[in-house]
């Protein structure tokens, strides 16, 4: 069963990938979605086990890596944090699956989607399950590439096509540090085992490695290579940009990928690297910045966006801000509650959206929404739910988790818990008002859609609705059900060894707070949600006199800070400048001009120049001989005389 | 155990082969000529195949030195003989040229029409060479096929080429024959010091560190051009693009291995003292073939151009892993020339395949590929992703091994390397995108096919090899170790003695 749970999605990719059109579009999804069910149901069943008994022995499956000291298996770790990612993985790629049977009716490739969204699933568990870096790294790749294809599942579109390299190489830019970071790693631990090296990790603190030329505290250098690796796949500060356009994506994608699992995976490798990031404090100080800086600076983008897809994309990239922010002071725990949480609500809310998109003909622009909650009551009721755990009201998941992170920042007392504390509260408060500004412009006022869309919103059928009400009892009880497990009085007996944490548990502290900072996030989120009544159902002319008034601080937002411009003049095009210079400068002009091509023609142009000796007449050659005769004959004489 | 020649019959067999079709392939009927010829060639070329999978089955991968061992006497006056054999290093190579000759000559199938006896005979007299070269141990009969190789290849360029396929061929002539000069001169200066070329006696012989600089940096010429490492690169990219598909197939996937092969055979044990002192200009001239090439090749509008800068950038990394001089360096350049022989020759295989429907190979005449030949997209993604090094491909085996050992042995050059995956990606992502993806714009594309039958067998082999060699390496790396390890061993041993031979001398003044 611990092995079929991995390998059932790649046997469901396979089928479908291969034979999908052998065996035609029903029987792809019919297999595909029955595996990822079953997949899903024993993963269930080996998190009670877990749970009850802790952790197993890796499962070794195939020698993979092994030069010298190098060595790497294909093998299968199962314990508590795995068994979690497992649930999630599982559970939401499972009713990804379904959803997708239902969106993608109309599409000509299903069998594709269906392959690939599997295929996504496997490198998704590999990642989870790895018992060292290099699998890990595999399962990180993996996803990658699914995530490639999935972006880049519409290719005759060209911005499909270009988001889908930008998250490629975007993450690449990640897996430099990542790969870095593995190196180091076996330099200093000579192994890439995690048993081996979490077993050593104590007693490497403290020792330097020589990198570029200094000498750097080994640990903190391979922490802060390792998370510039998180940072790419989680969408963080500086390499988040791929995500806003990841939304080319179909919608099940962007639920399944862009906010469930794989962005998530940043977040799960450093609490699986918790007894390594432990014995790096100042690693953990630039993780709880990043992250902290993350969650604000996306909320804020959130705020103006005007796309239903690019909003919640956002958003996610907020919440991993703050997942990151409780892991950089110390409270993994409450990080994998809330990306546990979160995996249930944003999924839900991406499939609503989805639904939405489907209802309104495929318009995302929220501009061009409105005036439609009654004709889709479901799908908004279920976006309530899904806004509500979001913005953290109770007892909504979202509650729970985000609380215990916030919590967790104040009882860090440190000033970058501080800092990480009050922007993760004013982000909380930006959180909830581009929710209901979300829900608000998509669903009440004036419809503003033509009359034909208008005439053809439908709610979705059962294929579809069935995933999102399973997802919002996640969404409901996730939070409440988990809250003893994960971060109550039951985490010890339930994290075991999978997490480790040094010195002070901020978790224990965090139940101790004074009562302000538990009540705070809540008062953030309800003034969030008035706010926007405020703005976009009673005074709707109330957000165009924002804009103007704010103009700069309003067209900042709305370009996403510039970022995306500046990586284009910073390293796109100097890239190809390069490129064009090194080629028709360093390679034509100089190497070829001075080297070969000079080559030939010093000599055709010395054969030129011999070949008129060659003339051919008679009178020239006697002429020549003579002269030499002479020649020859001066010499002579001149030793002799001598 | 075995006494067939093993080694020499799979050398020489190409050679009859080529032989029996010049004698017996004639007649008025060119089509039956050229069919009786492909078709001989083909088997040929198979059967050596099959043998040479009887060097693998006899191989015995605890032993580190060399096996299979061949000796015969040639010129004994001199103690220059025939020597082959092959340790757990070069016979990857004799199957990696075996491999690919039958899919070249399978892939020429029908791009070939003209002189196609000729052509066949070519190839398989460039086999015998290949193969011969890779199991040489003796350094004159080493340079005899290393040197041969030259003749087919030029004239497969210069015959079968597209339309400046005249000045490709002289440019790759010139190159390589320049290097290979200053080979023969130290080949000659190594015999005159060890009175032998054979090349077991000739690794046991110190040479004096000064002539060891020497040395090594005759050799150098020679394998850094065939290598190619910048800046003597630039015949590459002008010898694949007028090369016909199964040319540039070989050239990508045997060829450039000679000049690494070279390296790890001769230089580094031979010259450890002088190996020592040139490993930055080495490390350098790498880094800027990784990082240089992979911007050139970013800027290509031809797609075999920009493969053909791919492969001078994946082989910076194969020189950089010789040089670290660590287990993981080494495999990992070792496994990362086989992986680049099987992918960039798929790749051009890729290329030739739209090539022979199209008759351009101009990036900007394709687009949207994916829509007429799903098939072929498939198999074109997976080369690609093996080339951009994902993990569970070939690509990533050798790229990792080579930077963990990197990075072990200098954390500048890790860093500087590594930035090569993000490069890498980019570039062919960038390739893959404009080829394959998006609407079809053309008319002419709308009625190109996918891919035929004979086009899936030549691909077939080649998909199940890059994913063998990414899931399970071990089947490849096994072998190697002990040997790679000898080696190492060889390049202390020398070293130490090196530096006491310099001491003694220095004690002596």
């Amino acid at each position: 069963m611990y092995v079929a749970v991995i390998f059932l999605p790649l046997i469901g990719a396979l089928i479908a990938g291969f034979f999908g059109r052998l065996i035609g579009d029903r029987a792809s999804q019919i297999v595909t979605c029955s595996l990822l069910v079953l997949s899903a149901i024993f993963s269930w069943v080996i998190f009670f086990q877990i749970g009850a008994n802790g952790g197993e022995e890796p499962i070794k499956l195939l020698t993979w890596l092994d030069t010298g000291d190098f060595e790497a298996n294909w093998a299968l770790k199962f314990d508590s944090l795995t068994a979690v990612m497992l649930i999630v993985v599982n559970t939401v790629s499972a009713m990804v699956h379904i959803y997708a049977v239902g969106y993608m009716s109309h599409d000509p490739h299903k069998a594709r989607f269906m392959a690939y969204l599997s295929l996504f699933t496997f490198a998704m568990l590999m990642l989870v399950t790895a018992d060292n870096f290099v699998q890990m790294f595999f399962g990180w790749e993996g996803v990658g590439l699914a995530s490639y294809l999935l972006i880049g599942f519409w290719y005759e579109r060209p911005s499909a096509n270009a988001a889908a390299m930008k998250a490629f190489i975007v993450n690449r830019v990640g897996d430099f540090g990542f790969a870095l970071g593995i190196f180091a790693t076996f330099i200093l631990f000579d192994s890439v085992q995690f048993d081996a090296v979490f077993s050593a990790a104590a007693e490497q603190q403290g020792k330097t490695l020589g990198f570029l030329g200094y000498e750097i505290d080994a640990m903190t250098l391979i922490c802060l290579l390792l998370f510039i690796g998180a940072m790419g796949k989680s969408a963080q500060l500086g390499l988040h940009t791929w995500l806003p356009d990841a939304m080319e994506g179909p919608t099940p994608v962007s639920a399944l990928i862009h906010a469930a699992t794989m962005v998530t995976a940043g977040v799960f490798m450093i609490s699986r690297l918790s007894p390594m990031f432990e014995y790096a404090p100042l690693a953990l100080d630039v993780v709880c910045i990043i992250g902290a800086s993350t969650a604000f600076f996306a909320a804020t983008v959130g705020l103006t966006q005007t796309d239903i897809k690019r909003v919640i994309a956002y958003s996610t990239c907020s919440q991993l801000g703050y997942m990151f922010f409780a892991i950089g002071v110390g409270a993994y725990s409450a990080a994998v509650f809330h990306l546990m949480t979160h995996a249930f609500f944003k999924a839900l809310l991406f499939l609503c959206a989805g639904s939405v998109i489907h209802a309104m003909s495929d318009e995302q622009d929220m501009r061009k929404m409105g005036g439609i909650w009654k004709m889709i009551p479901v799908t908004y009721g279920l976006m309530w739910i899904g806004s509500l755990a979001l913005a953290g009201v109770p007892p909504f998941a979202g509650f729970f988790s985000k609380d215990m992170i916030l919590e967790s920042a104040y009882a860090a007392h440190s000033s970058v818990g501080q800092y990480a504390f009050w922007l993760g509260v004013i982000a909380a408060f930006m959180t909830a008002f581009y929710s209901w500004r979300l829900l608000l412009m998509t669903f009440h006022g004036t419809p503003r859609a033509d009359e034909k869309v208008m005439a053809h919103v439908h709610e979705s059928p059962k294929v579809m609705l069935i995933p999102l009400v399973i997802l919002a009892i996640g969404a409901v009880f996730a939070g409440w059900l988990g809250y003893g497990m994960f971060v109550g009085d039951g985490r010890e007996q339930f994290w075991r060894e999978a997490i480790h944490v040094v010195g002070d548990d901020v978790i224990e502290h965090a139940h101790h707070v004074p009562t302000w900072v538990k009540i705070i996030p809540l008062v953030m989120g309800v003034s969030g949600i008035a706010l926007a009544y405020v703005m976009y159902m009673f005074v709707p002319g109330l957000p165009a006199k924002f804009a103007k008034l704010f103009k700069p601080l309003y067209l900042f937002s709305l370009n996403k800070w510039y970022f995306d411009e500046l990586y284009d003049r910073l390293f796109v095009r100097p890239a190809m400048m390069f490129g064009r210079w090194f080629w028709k400068g360093g390679d034509t002009a100089i190497i070829d001009n001075c080297g070969p091509n000079a080559l030939a023609r010093g000599t055709a142009f010395l054969s030129k120049k011999t070949s008129f000796l060659q003339s051919g007449y008679v009178y020239h050659y006697a002429f020549a001989m003579f002269f030499g005769v002479i020649v020859l004959v001066t010499v002579y004489l001149f030793k002799v005389l001598a | 155990m075995n006494s067939l020649p093993i080694l020499s019959l799979t050398t020489f067999l190409p050679l009859v082969g080529a032989i029996f079709i010049l004698l017996f392939a004639r007649g008025d009927d060119e089509a039956v000529v050229a069919r009786n010829a492909k078709q001989t060639a083909l088997t040929v070329s198979v059967i050596t195949f099959l043998i040479s999978l009887m060097i693998w089955a006899n191989f015995d991968p605890q032993n580190a030195g060399y096996q299979l061992e061949e000796r015969a006497e040639w010129i004994p006056q001199f103690d220059i003989g025939y020597h082959m054999g092959v340790d757990g290093i070069s016979m990857w190579f004799v199957l990696l040229s075996t491999f690919l000759t039958p899919i070249c000559i399978l892939s020429a199938w029908d791009a070939v029409k003209k002189r196609v006896k000729e052509y066949m005979i070519a190839f398989l007299v460039l086999e015998t060479l290949m193969v011969g070269m890779f199991c040489a141990l003796d350094l004159i009969t080493f340079y005899i096929f290393f040197e041969g190789v030259l003749l087919p290849m030029f004239l497969i360029i210069g015959v079968w080429g597209g339309e400046n396929r005249v000045y490709a061929a002289f440019k790759f002539f010139l190159y390589t024959l320049l290097g290979s000069v200053l080979m023969l001169l130290a080949i000659i200066a190594i015999y005159h010091a060890v009175d032998s070329t054979d090349f077991i006696r000739v690794q046991d012989y110190n040479f004096p560190v000064e002539m060891q600089i020497w040395l090594w940096l005759a050799f150098f010429a020679s394998f850094a051009v065939k290598v190619p490492m910048w800046p003597v690169h630039t015949w590459l990219p002008d010898a694949h693009v007028q090369a016909p598909t199964a040319g540039s197939v070989i050239l990508a996937g045997v060829l450039l291995k000679m000049g690494a092969y070279g390296f790890i055979r001769f230089s580094i044990p031979m010259f450890p003292a002088a190996t020592e002192m040139f490993t930055p200009l080495i490390y350098g001239l790498s880094i800027v073939a990784v990082i240089y090439t992979s911007l050139v090749a970013l800027v290509q509008e031809d797609m075999k151009k920009l493969i053909a800068y791919s492969s001078v950038a994946h082989m910076g990394y194969v020189t950089i892993g010789l040089f670290t001089l660590n287990e993981q360096g080494i495999q990992g350049a070792l496994f990362q020339m086989l992986a680049h022989g099987v992918i960039s020759g798929a790749l051009f295989l890729c290329v030739g395949v739209i090539y022979d429907r199209m008759h351009t190979k101009e990036i900007a005449r394709y687009g949207g590929l994916v829509h007429r030949m799903p098939r072929y997209a498939l198999v074109f993604m997976v080369f690609t992703m093996a080339s951009v090094g994902l993990p569970g491909t070939a690509g990533f085996v050798g790229e990792f091994l080579v930077l963990v050992g990197a990075f072990a042995d200098n954390t500048w050059v890790g860093v500087f390397v590594t930035s090569g995956m993000v490069l890498g990606a980019t570039y062919m992502l960038y390739l893959y995108r404009r080829v394959v993806f998006g609407k079809i714009t053309r008319d002419d594309l709308m009625g190109i096919m996918d891919l035929n039958k004979r086009e899936i067998a030549v691909f077939v082999p080649l998909l199940i090899m890059v994913i063998w060699m990414g899931i399970y390496p071990s089947s490849f790396l096994s072998i190697m170790e002990p040997a790679v390890q000898r080696v190492i061993e060889q390049y202390q041993a020398g070293l130490e003695l090196s530096v006491e031979l310099a001491e003694q001398v220095e004690l002596k003044r």
